[in-house]
This record gives structure tokens, C-alpha cells and sequence, in this order.
């Protein structure tokens, strides 16, 4: 495989204010932030989720809780290799009767992932309304679901990668696109 | 990292790293069971049978439950009420259920070897569930993963394997992973009850309990296994109890913070005295929850499947 142009989409400025941007929609659209509950999808939605958290409560002087999500378990595609994913902790220490759950991921792309997601919370509890965030929404949706708050729309070819960066994992923030030349 | 074996039969020969997945894989597991939907639709359209010549409640309930909690189906066969009786091999039952679209056959057998010979002849993964006196591969997974999570770590710690060391197959399988994992292991019984190579395996081997004992972190206690001893090797069970039982005196000489292990069911009064069955420094009903952790660690990793970079966008 060749990956030769690795074209950057936003910078750590540019997911800085795209955060911001997001954080103000949520508490726009929910008229404040009662009920309201985060949850970061592993392993970057997590702390994605965490800087909205912090936005949020800028903006509100609130915290508001927030949990981590692992959908390994509810994966659709476990059966189709042989090489299993290694599940990590799902932290959700509160319940999510009766709240609004914001989920939080990078990327949107099939879709697949917050079909698992959203198959998890409900095994956890009977949410209010479940909401989306995503930094980057690439297309190509398998399933019918839409993002709520979106950081950037990318239009992409589905062979294309794109990979988010952040610095509390990757070390550097960043978007980037690679092209895939076969 | 994968699992990448047919079937699993022992924790001989299985890496630091394999065991290690193993017991990371099942943390998140104990979890789910803790949870009020203690279901996940992991695998789903599966199908595990269990299939038992051996009584056995833990073992198999455990099996069964966390096969369940993975969305699997879950069959059980015992054998006393089944073709068994009327004279079916072992291979033909196999082959039997094989047909019947089995992913995975969990085999408990009174003779040594007979998952491997299992596995050998049937496309369904098996899993050993205790075979004879050779190993029980899962309650090893179990005691490490309660060691584990009490202590922190494995390696270097001193864990005492107390009893039938003869008999028990729970023994084998400590002594293979527990070593693998960087654990000093001493096994104690009486001199009729410790197999005489058995410090080939790389343990050291007593006849006095208080030496055994001595500056332990842990203490496994082997049930003593009242249907296998026909033979007199001991002369009689109020004398094992006397000289071999553990008790608060001889715990004395262990590690202040030590840990108490059982793998049931116990003979109370006999191999465990009943305070120390129940102190804060006993895990034993930790070892059941941290068991249906473990067999679904195992399910999952012998069923699931995905990308090689975990990660599904």
C-alpha cells in the first residue's frame, strides 16, 4: 500500500474552535446543560469528550458527567477475522435513566460504530434522548444515522483514511486526509 | 495479539503474553456481569456445549452463564442421562454434537488427555474443563485473575499450593501459569499425596505445612477429594485435618496481607478451617464472580473475530 499525499484538515487551532463551536450547539440545542451527560466512545471520542466537558463547563459553570464507552462486545464484524480487537474498560459511573446522552467520537463514516454504541447505552439504561458529536463526518453511511453537532463535513472517497490525532494519545492534534493511490 | 490455538487445553506451554491477554480480556467481562442487563449480543448465533462426565456445579453453571451473558446458546449434557449410558464413545458423542453445529464443545472428563483426543477428531473448539488428574486450565486462569487484582501483580510473588497435590488437576494448571507469570510456587500435602517429580515442574515441594507456609503471599488450598482417595493414602480424614488443615495459627507464618484461595466446593473442618473460610483475606467467592469473568474472556477469544486494528471506521 502506498500513501503518498497526507494532506492535513484542521490543525490543533482548527479542532480547538471546532470544540468550542460544539460545546456552544449542545447547550444551545438542550437550552442549557440539565440532564445532559457525555459520553466519549473509545478510544478518541474519550478525550474529545473530555474538552467538551471542559467548554461546557466554561460556558455554564457546570460539570457535567462524563463516561467512556467501549463497543467491542457489540460489534457487528467480530466473526469475519480471526484477529480479536482487545476490549477495553466501559466507565460509566452514573446512570443514564432519564438523561440526555451526548456520544462523542473522531469520526462518523459507516455508521457501524454508534449502531454498536447506541445498542450498548440501551443495555445500561433508558436515556431520555441520545445525541451525536463528531469531530469529522466522512460520508459513506451504511446504516441511518446523522450526526448531531459535527466539528467538519469531509467529503471523502471510501478508500481514502482519514486519521485524527490528539495529544493526550497521539501526543499532537490534528486531521488528516491520505490518499490511497492503487 | 490472538488467540490462535484450536483448542484450549492447558496453560502449559502457553506464553506470559497469551495468559496476560487472557486476564486483561477479562476484566471488562466483569463488568457486564455486574451490571443489571448482564447480556451482551457478542455471540450471538452461537453455540456452546457444554459436556460434563463428571459432576460438577461451578464448573459447568459458570460455563453456562457466561455463555449466556455473551448471547450464546448454552446446551448441557450430563452424561448420566445421556447416550452415554448406553455405551456411546466419548468420540461418537463428539462427532454426535459436532454435527449438530457446536462452535465450541467445554469437556469435563475423569480421564487425563481426553479434551485432547476430543479435539483431535471434531471440528468444534474444545474447551478442557478439568480432565482427569492433567488440568483445569480455566480454574487457572481464575486463581491468577483473583491473584492478580488482590495483589497487583504475579511475578515474584510466593504462592502456597496446600493439599492433594496428587489428585488435582487445579494444582497442574497453578503450576504451569503461575510460573510462566514469574510466581515462586511451593505445593505441600502429605508424602503419599505429592507426586514424586514433582519438583521437575519447577516448584518446591514440603511435607511440613509450617515450612510451606512460611513468608507466603498466597495460599491455594486444594479440596481434599474425598471420592479419589480409596486407596489409604492418608490414614484418616480427622488426621489430615489435624496436621494439613489451614487454620488461624498456621497462617500466622505467612505474609501479614496474605490471600486465601479455595477453588470449591470445600470441605469445611477438613482442608480450610471455617474462620479462615470466611475472613476478609479469603477471595473464595471472588474466584466464582472472576470465573464467569474468565470463561467469557476465553468464549470471546475463541468465537470473536474483527480487524486487526480494532477499530471498525
Amino acid at each position: 500500500m502506498n500513501l503518498p499525499d497526507k494532506a492535513q484538515l484542521m490543525d490543533s487551532e482548527g479542532i480547538r474552535r471546532a470544540i468550542t463551536r460544539i460545546a456552544h450547539e449542545i447547550v444551545e440545542k438542550n437550552q442549557g446543560v440539565e440532564d445532559l451527560v457525555l459520553v466519549g466512545i473509545r478510544r478518541r471520542g474519550v478525550p474529545l469528550a473530555q474538552r467538551l466537558r471542559e467548554k461546557i463547563s466554561d460556558i455554564e459553570s457546570l460539570n457535567i458527567p462524563l463516561g467512556s464507552l467501549d463497543i467491542t462486545l457489540y460489534r457487528d464484524d467480530l466473526s469475519t477475522s480471526h484477529v480479536q480487537p482487545i476490549i477495553h474498560k466501559t466507565e460509566v459511573p452514573f446512570s443514564i435513566d432519564g438523561k440526555i446522552v451526548v456520544l462523542v467520537d473522531d469520526v462518523l463514516f459507516t455508521g457501524r460504530t454508534v449502531r454498536a454504541a447506541l445498542d450498548a447505552l440501551m443495555d445500561m439504561g433508558r436515556p431520555q434522548a441520545i445525541q451525536l458529536a463528531v469531530l469529522v463526518d466522512r460520508g459513506h453511511r451504511e446504516l441511518p444515522i446523522r450526526a448531531d453537532f459535527v466539528g467538519k463535513n469531509v467529503p471523502t472517497a471510501k478508500k481514502e483514511i482519514i486519521s485524527v490525532c490528539v495529544h493526550e494519545i497521539d501526543g499532537d492534534d490534528s486531521v488528516s486526509i491520505q490518499k490511497l493511490h492503487l | 495479539m490472538s488467540f490462535q490455538r484450536k483448542d484450549l487445553l492447558g496453560l502449559r506451554g502457553m506464553t506470559a503474553q497469551e495468559i496476560s491477554y487472557i486476564l486483561d480480556t477479562a476484566l471488562p467481562m466483569k463488568d457486564v456481569i455486574q451490571r443489571d442487563i448482564k447480556k451482551v449480543p457478542t455471540l450471538r448465533g452461537k453455540t456452546v456445549v457444554c459436556l460434563f462426565y463428571e459432576a460438577s456445579t461451578r464448573t459447568r453453571t459458570s460455563f453456562e452463564l457466561a455463555g449466556k451473558y455473551m448471547s450464546a446458546d448454552t446446551i448441557n449434557i450430563s452424561t448420566s442421562t445421556s447416550s452415554v449410558v448406553k455405551g456411546e464413545s466419548l468420540i461418537d458423542t463428539g462427532k454426535t454434537i459436532d454435527a449438530m453445529g457446536a462452535d465450541i464443545i467445554v469437556l469435563r472428563h475423569g480421564a487425563s488427555g481426553a479434551p485432547a483426543l476430543l479435539g483431535k477428531h471434531v471440528k468444534a473448539r474444545i474447551i478442557n474443563a478439568g480432565d482427569g488428574f492433567h488440568e483445569h486450565p480455566t480454574q487457572g486462569l481464575l486463581d491468577m485473575l483473583t491473584i492478580r487484582e488482590r495483589k497487583g501483580t504475579l511475578e515474584g510473588l510466593t504462592v502456597t499450593i496446600l493439599g492433594d497435590i496428587l489428585h488435582s488437576r487445579v494444582a497442574r494448571s497453578n503450576i504451569w501459569g503461575l510460573t510462566t507469570m514469574g510466581a515462586k510456587v511451593r505445593v505441600c500435602g502429605p508424602a503419599t499425596l505429592l507426586p514424586p517429580e514433582i519438583e521437575a515442574l519447577g516448584v518446591e515441594a514440603f511435607t511440613s505445612v509450617e515450612e510451606a507456609l512460611e513468608g507466603a503471599d498466597v495460599v491455594n488450598v486444594l479440596r481434599m477429594q474425598l471420592e479419589r482417595q480409596q486407596k489409604g493414602l492418608f490414614p484418616s480424614i480427622r488426621e489430615y485435618a489435624r496436621l494439613f488443615a489451614l487454620n488461624k495459627e498456621r497462617l500466622k507464618r505467612c505474609k501479614s496481607d496474605v490471600l486465601v484461595l479455595h477453588p470449591g466446593p470445600m470441605n469445611r473442618g477438613v482442608e480450610i478451617a471455617n474462620d479462615v473460610a470466611d475472613a476478609d483475606f479469603s477471595a473464595i467467592e471472588e474466584q466464582v464472580t472472576n470465573g464467569v469473568a474468565v470463561r467469557m474472556a476465553i468464549l470471546y477469544l475463541m468465537m470473536g473475530g474483527g480487524t486487526a486494528n480494532g477499530s471498525v471506521h
